[in-house]
């Protein structure tokens, strides 16, 4: 009977599908350093960032695609993308009404409010956002406010012209251009960004967001993100993402570096919801990101949520390096797949202060055809002393034609470590959904309901707003998935 | 209300119901009783719509519709509610937050507008009392971590909330110390009504005591093989089912 309905299947509707009309000032399709040239001089940027750029590229040419993840798809064709596509005309935007109406269209569309106003009188609670259009920001609000408080919050470029000593001495920090193959790409072509610094002692009075919209045909979308918060400061960032629906595979490559200071907290939340593909496994995002903390300083912690739901592939693992004594890492993950979407997603928990405890709590969902794997380092250096961590992974079937895999990688360099693993694979069963339906809930509310509270601890952690959009995510992400 | 008439079901090869003939009427409680394995849990089973089993003859007629063309969530929001014998946990999702999809799930199928919160909140508070519902357990999570009673209290709770019109209670007083016993027969009493029925499928005579039936029912082997007051019950318990059994081989052979 399930199996009946699964292969009826799937009337997967991906709300996000439609695509602006605007004028694009475009690259020649290629990579190549003349290309590195162009974006760099685009962006009018210093020599030292084109040096930094030409060095990534070098490396990266020798460097070879990475296979050890559990994923299989046709290897991108790395000179038939457009490596920079923005929006016309670029120039400064001095107020809202000079933003192209269409881009204003799109993003109401999407239910983001680029109007600060609006926010301000609106139920929502204060967000500031950085909008990233293809490969560039083209507005971020509230940066003023935020200014007040000595908060920086704008685009990787401009942070580049106006903050070049924090860009320079933080980026590649964590995550250096050598660090793997989609790493030393973007590092080479990133088009922009955010960047965020909160100064010492400041709690950041509003969330900070960035929501990445991938449009153009035929590009890839590079960004990378850089959030310092310096001693005793505290930000709460999140990150939405959507792409129109089409049968290529456009590639997404971004760089997330997270550095905290003494006593500093930095809470990093994200949904991704690239375009996941048709029910055939045609198009989608391949969502190849590295994202990466460092707790510098002691006492300080970093806590990556994710909800992944989108992307045709995705390769990602936000990491924690506990370089602090008595640092705090944690890893809060959804990850759902449907239809023939694949994802090895996980974290890394590196332990080298004393003290320092992380915890990751994973929670696969597969259904369709669709393969999910968790996949997990931790860690502990000779010398963590005390070191403790704790994984929970649980992963759900929908039907029997997906797979559900856990790759965890434990190495332990220290006696007084204490590392607990726990795992566990269910089904939705049967029984849970028969008892749903007697009480007169249909068959897709009951999964969407068991779904939701499969997931509950890690939806938690999500800010309020975020666990509401997330919540009707899962369940439109599992439309018609009946196991 | 429901009416079964010679409804016969399988699982697999084995057919377990065997000819069911059954009336029941609104404000009438009836009681099936029968020994391990005469086919108590699948009418029950099957008259809620699980999908293991398979109709192969008969009809049941429920408030005039066709019951066995019913979806289960239809059968539900048509006024069918079944107190499950082992009811299954849901984690992480809140009773709450349960019920009151049931409920405004049922209410839309009837064209009503969702329950206002503040309305539902006093429904929850109300209808607990009635269980002696502990108002933490609401808060958690489907039969989480529940006890074997706060799980059958639960449904009675559930029960209350849903309001139906014929309820079947699958074994219901299983499990239950004498106290928990006596809070659940109690709810149910409570909610007795003229308008609605109650189908009460038990082993024991000891549930009899606090919810008089109206008719007790034997089933034995996949078939309806006597009937009568509520007199019935305690012959039964007097001699056991040996008596049924020998009467009914007999009749067989």
């Amino acid at each position: 009977m399930a199996n009946e309905i699964l292969e009826e299947h799937i009337q997967n509707e991906y709300k996000w599908g439609f695509t602006t009309d605007i004028d694009a000032d475009e690259a020649p399709k290629g990579l190549n350093e003349d290309i590195i040239r162009f974006i760099s001089a685009k962006k009018n940027e210093p020599e030292w960032m084109l040096e930094f750029r030409l060095k990534a590229y070098r490396n990266w040419q020798n460097m070879t695609e990475p296979h050890w993840a559990h994923v299989s798809y046709a290897k991108p064709n790395f000179q038939d993308i457009i490596y920079y596509s923005a929006p016309k005309p670029k120039k400064e935007l001095a107020s809202l009404d000079e933003v192209d109406p269409e881009l204003l269209k799109t993003f109401e569309k999407l239910g983001i409010s680029i109007d600060e106003q609006k926010r301000l009188t609106g139920v929502q609670s204060n967000i500031a956002v950085d909008i990233v259009f293809d490969s560039v920001s083209v507005k971020t609000t509230f940066k003023e406010t935020l200014a007040e408080k000595g908060i920086i919050f704008c685009s990787f470029s401009e942070a580049v012209q106006d903050h070049p000593d924090l860009v320079k001495k933080y980026m590649g920090m964590v995550v250096p251009p050598t660090d793997n193959f989609y790493a030393a790409l973007n590092s080479a072509v990133f088009t922009d960004g955010s960047f965020c610094y909160i100064p010492k002692g400041v709690r950041s009075p509003m969330e900070l967001s960035t929501y990445f919209r991938i449009n153009a045909s035929g590009t890839g979308q590079f960004e990378r993100t850089l959030i310092i918060a310096d001693e005793d400061a505290f930000v709460s960032y999140l990150e939405g993402c959507t792409a129109p629906q089409r049968d290529e595979n456009q590639l997404h490559a971004a760089v997330v570096e997270i550095i905290t200071h003494k006593n500093a907290e930095v809470k990093y939340s994200t949904v991704q919801n690239w375009y996941p593909g048709d029910k055939n496994g045609k198009g989608g995002i391949f969502n190849f990101v590295t994202k990466r903390g460092i707790c510098l300083e002691d006492n300080s912690k970093i806590s990556w949520t994710q909800v992944e739901t989108g992307s045709a592939v995705t390769w990602k693992y936000p990491s924690v390096i506990l370089k602090g004594n008595n640092s705090v890492g944690e890893f809060y993950s959804v990850a759902l797949t449907n239809n023939y979407q694949q994802a090895d997603t996980g974290t890394k928990m590196i332990h080298i202060g004393k003290n320092t405890r992380s915890t990751i709590i994973s929670k696969g969902i597969s259904a369709g055809f669709s393969n999910n794997s968790y996949r997990g380092l931790v860690q502990i250096k000779k010398g963590a002393s005390n070191a403790r961590n704790f994984s929970q992974c649980d992963s759900l079937l929908m039907g029997d034609k997906c797979g559900a895999h856990t790759f965890p990688y434990i190495e332990i360099k220290d006696k007084t470590a204490v590392v607990e693993h726990e795992a566990t694979t269910s089904k939705i069963g049967e029984d849970q959904l028969f008892y749903c339906k007697q009480r007169g809930i249909d068959n897709e509310k009951a999964i969407g309901l068991i779904v939701n509270g499969y997931c509950k601890e890690v939806l938690n952690k999500l800010p309020m707003e975020f666990a509401v959009e997330a919540q009707k995510l899962l369940a439109i992400s599992l439309e018609g998935s009946v196991g | 209300m429901i009416s079964i008439k010679n409804l016969h079901a399988s699982i697999g090869e084995k057919e377990i119901l065997r000819g069911i003939n059954l009336e029941v009427k609104a404000g009438e409680v009836h009681a099936i009783m029968g020994p391990n394995g005469s086919g108590k849990s699948t009418l029950s089973s099957v008259l809620a719509g699980r999908e293991d089993y398979n109709v192969t003859e008969g009809t049941v007629t429920f408030n005039g519709k066709n019951l066995l063309d019913l979806s289960p969530e239809d059968r539900a929001r048509e006024g069918l509610f079944l107190a499950f014998q082992y009811p299954v946990e849901i984690p992480g999702v809140s009773n709450i937050n349960f019920l009151r999809t049931a409920l405004n799930e049922i209410r839309k199928y009837h064209g009503h507008e969702e329950m206002p919160a503040k309305d539902f909140l006093a429904l929850v508070k109300d209808k607990s009392k009635l269980v002696e519902l502990d108002s933490k357990l609401a808060s958690r999570g489907v039969n989480e971590g529940f006890s074997g009673g706060e799980k059958k209290r639960n449904e009675i709770f559930q029960m209350a909330m849903l309001n139906p019109q014929l309820a079947i209670l699958d074994e219901t007083d299983s499990g239950l110390d004498i106290d928990a016993l006596r809070i659940v027969a109690n709810g149910v009493n409570k909610l007795k009504s003229k308008d609605n029925a109650t189908i009460l499928i038990t082993h024991y005579q000891r549930l009899l005591d606090y919810i008089v039936p109206d008719f007790v029912h034997i089933l034995y082997k996949g078939r309806i093989v006597k009937s009568g007051g509520k007199e019935l019950a305690l012959e039964l318990e007097a001699k056991g089912y040996d008596e049924i059994k020998a009467q009914f081989e007999s009749l067989e052979s």
